[in-house]
């Protein structure tokens, strides 16, 4: 188990937890990142800059902070 | 109602007629529109809401989305055809409030391309709400969602948990699509390749070099057309008009203005009807077309929301995230759409920056236009130094605003919308409807502006005023006094206030001084309005006095290094 910050890019998983309070849940659930769900890393920014990964059909920046909360099973 | 970025408001103005600024990417709608249609003879009212993922707000445009649902008396939810599960979420929290609804299942020609197939009978029989597939820019589908609109029921679904709900979601998007293979297109190729840091960060700046290229050159060829036309037709009709008028006297002065050499001089007469109309026909609008053209294609292609990803680490210094960066890019336009799209950050305290910031360093097409025309007289290394300064400006003024206020900032949490090709239809739309906008509420402003300062020198209030300031202009800036009228009207439109340095036979060096501090110094009344509705008199109070001491900061430093310079 990994975090979507540690991933590469490249590589797809499913996400296994989000790790953080109510708020922080469903704000990420809001846009269909949420436990069960396939989740690929298509880009980082340098920086720690925001990553961008696509789920479902939809591309998705999420900021550094709250990808180091995502955690995933990477096949 | 529905997920940002599903279509909303090109569905609204189809169903009302009325136009709305529509855009590919999420939390263009940031406040309610209003418009009727006509639904079982009747004249309905139709509400236009921002987009929202869930019905627990998080950012203040959502709020306003939920607020209004509730005064609602049906529904008519939007869902995005090629996103259905994530769009279905909020269908579902939609239902669960017992109100009657239908939805629009938009974007119905893009699931073709994108090898998705709904079935929507199926679709229907799991809701229990009519669901009618549309093609909102082309119009496929509206008709039959109005014929069906009275159909609109309260839907039943299972679940009442969040996890449930996300099941259930899951079940009936199992059972009503069908998924194929499909090959990249050479748009998502190029979507990619825009947003990876090694190609993307080229890519951007290239864009934004290019994108300010074009415009200026769009810009220039028409202010050349401009200034033909009225030198060819308005000029003879208003030497006639002076002659009629006797050739001096006060009508005549505040009409015509004064004659510079027996001739109309359209940056210095200042009558209202030569200077007056020469500044927003002639100076400003071909700015404002040539912006708003690049702005609407670069809105519809999607490209806004690659270019926030990118700068995101940089705003991040200034306490904002990347999505900020949008709405400086509006504010380049005019500072009123810029400051309302701050509703889109979730935070009281990056509201606030980023309203500040706007309101300080991003000058407006028009200021712009007129900066372009009167200092780039010149020389183009002045128009930029007034650029570089506010760049600066904005820059430093971020970084202390940020370690200055208490809070922290919120993350990037933003979906990037695939590139599009715009429909002509609707691009043009927005776009002559931005430009009429212009036209509508600039051209009066600037008639009065230019009446004031006539009255205000009639009288011998600026002379006055500028005794008064004196110290303060002459010393600190290094401005004659007379500036101080340019000053006074800037309260109402910095265009025409850059337009009254022209007969003061300014310095390069203090016009880039009077440029800057003009920029800086207040808002203009439209976005003073602004900003007093969206921050409330307590933050606004904050903001203004920020611009005051650092416009005249800057102002008094830019003239010590002109000082050296010279």
């Amino acid at each position: 188990m990994v975090d979507l910050a540690y991933m590469k890019n490249g590589q797809s998983g499913i996400v296994v937890r989000l790790q953080g309070g109510y708020g922080f849940i469903r704000h990420v659930q809001a846009m269909g990142i949420m436990e069960g769900k396939r989740v690929t890393k298509l880009v980082s920014q340098p920086l720690r800059g925001p990553i961008l990964v696509s789920v479902d059909n939809l591309q998705i920046a999420i900021g550094y902070g709250m990808a180091k909360r995502i955690f995933l099973d990477v096949d | 109602m529905g997920n940002p970025n599903v279509g909303k408001s090109v569905i609204f103005s189809r169903l009302t007629g009325v136009n709305v600024v529509a855009s590919n990417y999420p939390g263009t709608t940031v406040e309610f529109a209003r418009g009727y249609m006509t639904f079982k003879g009747e004249r309905t009212e139709v509400i236009d809401v921002p987009g929202t993922y869930t019905l627990e707000p998080t950012s203040k445009a959502e709020e306003v989305a939920c607020e209004m649902m509730k005064k609602g008396d049906l529904v008519i939810d939007i869902v995005d055809a090629t996103n259905l599960e994530r769009n279905l979420r909020l269908t579902m929290d939609i239902i669960d409030k017992k109100m009657p609804t239908i939805v629009a299942l938009n974007m119905w020609d893009e699931t073709k391309h994108m090898g998705i197939g709904i079935d929507v009978k199926k679709l229907e029989e799991l809701l229990c709400v009519p669901i009618v597939t549309t093609v909102a820019p082309t119009g496929e589908g509206i008709k039959e969602l109005v014929l069906r609109l009275e159909e609109a029921k309260v839907g039943g679904i299972k679940g009442r948990t969040e996890h449930e709900r996300w099941d259930e979601v899951g079940r009936i998007v199992g059972q009503c699509q069908t998924l194929s293979h499909r090959h990249h297109t050479f748009l998502e190729r190029f979507g990619d390749a825009s947003i990876k840091p090694l190609t993307g960060i080229p890519i951007g700046i290239v864009a934004i070099y290019l994108i300010f290229k074009v415009i200026r050159f769009i810009g220039e060829l028409l202010v050349g057309v401009g200034e033909g036309l009225f030198d060819s037709i308005w000029t003879p009709v208003m030497m006639r008009l002076s002659e009629l008028l006797g050739g001096s006297g006060f009508i005549h002065d505040i009409l015509v203005g004064k004659l510079i050499a027996g001739e109309v001089d359209y940056g210095q007469s200042f009558g209202i009807l030569s200077t007056g109309l020469f500044v927003p026909l002639a100076a400003v609008l071909p700015y404002i077309i040539s912006f708003y053209l690049i702005l609407s294609i670069l809105e519809d292609v999607g490209f806004l929301p690659r270019f926030a990803v990118l700068v995101d680490t940089i705003m991040h210094r200034v306490g904002l995230h990347g999505f900020a960066a949008i709405t400086m890019f509006l504010g380049l336009g005019c500072n009123i759409p810029g400051v309302l799209a701050t509703r889109i950050l979730e935070t009281r305290r990056e509201r606030f920056i980023a309203a500040t910031l706007l309101a300080i360093c991003v000058p407006c097409m028009a200021l712009t236009a007129m900066v372009i025309g009167l200092v780039g007289e010149k020389g183009g290394q002045y128009v930029a130094a007034v650029f570089i300064t506010l760049f600066i400006v904005w820059t430093i003024l971020g970084l202390l605003l940020n370690r200055i206020m208490s809070g922290e900032s919120m993350e990037l949490y933003v979906e990037i919308p695939p590139y599009r090709i715009p429909y002509f239809g609707t691009l043009m739309k927005k776009f002559g409807m931005r430009v009429r906008q212009f036209i509508a509420t600039a051209v009066p402003l600037v008639l009065l502006g230019v009446l004031i300062v006539n009255i205000l020198y009639s009288l011998g209030i600026i002379e006055f005023l500028g005794k008064i300031v004196a110290p303060l202009i002459t010393s600190i800036l290094g401005l004659p006094q007379e500036a101080i009228s340019a000053l006074i009207i800037g309260l109402l439109r910095k265009d025409v206030a850059v337009g009254m340095l022209d007969p003061l036979n300014l310095t390069a060096g203090q016009l880039v001084v009077a440029s800057v501090v003009l920029a800086m110094y207040f808002p203009c009344v439209g976005t003073f309005a602004i900003l007093f509705k969206e921050l409330g008199i307590k933050d606004m109070s904050k903001s203004v006095l920020i611009m005051l001491i650092s416009a005249f900061s800057v102002g008094g430093i830019l003239n010590v290094i002109f000082g050296v310079l010279a």
